[in-house]
């Protein structure tokens, strides 16, 4: 995958990261994602369209998740409490929407947040559209970012994305 | 001073909702779309919205252009992950009066809230 699609979302996430959480982001070597199973438990997704087609996932392990929204909310909640996937939601939605704002010279629109809770769910993308995880380690845990968009080619979009529980 | 906040994130209203406190403001309602806005401003007639963009039934910008065919003059803060040039220029096209881009601090939220009630003043 280009290298101008993957290195935005990581400065988007550690930049998310340091002014809502004051939080650094280690961030490990990405690689190429093999099957559609998303890396954890908690999935916070959102679709691009435009001259860019695919989605972004960051995917957390739920205790991590948990520890993120706490901190980010400022009180605990749980992780089937609505105000739960309100939070990924929108820290998905932060990280991606400064993200696309390094594509340059491209019109990128981005969908409303959702959010997937449960183990070993999938999360499927197009099929001539590769996925890279990228590993990252905060304070809370680790997570991963999941990118699989692609630069829209003339005559059509890719599919976009289905989520499917396991 | 009565104010507004529409974002379809309540994690995001309750955050605003904390600034707009400490700020003293505490006539606050919300509204989670731009639909549901619309359904409110009428009865609450706030005194300054703040806007998020991205949101289902009606988003930002379009809630934006329909307020302003009846309201020009009540001031706009769009708070919003759309940080491209080409966006902004669009939001203060439509009539938005001022801009925080996502995420934001506490004292940026709160700079642009009092310059834009004293520009309105």
């Amino acid at each position: 995958m280009d290298p101008r699609f993957i290195t935005p979302f990581i400065t988007s996430i550690q930049n998310v990261f340091s002014m809502m959480l004051q939080m650094p982001v280690n961030v490990g070597e990405p690689r190429i994602k093999e099957g559609s199973t998303a890396t954890y438990d908690v999935s916070g997704i959102i679709a691009m369209s435009g001259d860019v087609t695919g989605n972004i996932v960051l995917s957390f392990p739920a205790d991590t998740a948990e520890r993120l929204v706490t901190l980010f909310v400022g009180m605990e909640i749980a992780v089937d409490n609505p105000d739960f996937a309100d939070a990924i939601g929108e820290l998905v939605n932060m990280v991606s929407g400064n993200a696309k704002a390094s594509f340059e010279g491209m019109a990128v629109s981005i969908s409303c947040p959702s959010v997937i809770i449960g183990e070993h769910h999938a999360v499927s993308t197009s099929s001539d559209t590769p996925c890279v995880v990228v590993p990252c380690d905060t304070d809370c845990g680790e997570l991963a970012i999941e990118i699989a968009i692609r630069e829209t080619t003339a005559g059509g979009a890719a599919d976009g994305s289905t989520t499917q529980a396991a | 001073m009565k104010i507004m906040l529409i974002d379809d994130s309540k994690t995001m209203r309750n955050i605003q909702k904390s600034v707009l406190s400490q700020l003293g403001y505490t006539q606050i309602e919300e509204a989670c779309d731009g639909q549901d806005a619309l359904s409110k401003v009428g009865a609450f007639a706030p005194d300054l919205l703040l806007v998020d963009w991205n949101m289902p039934n009606m988003d930002g910008l379009t809630f934006v252009k329909r307020y302003r065919q009846t309201d020009r003059t009540t001031p706009i803060i769009m708070v919003t992950t759309e940080s491209e040039k080409s966006r902004v220029i669009e939001a203060i096209k439509a009539g938005v009066n001022n801009y925080v881009v996502k995420p934001f601090t506490p004292d940026v939220l709160s700079q642009r809230i009092s310059e834009t009630v004293s520009k309105a003043a």
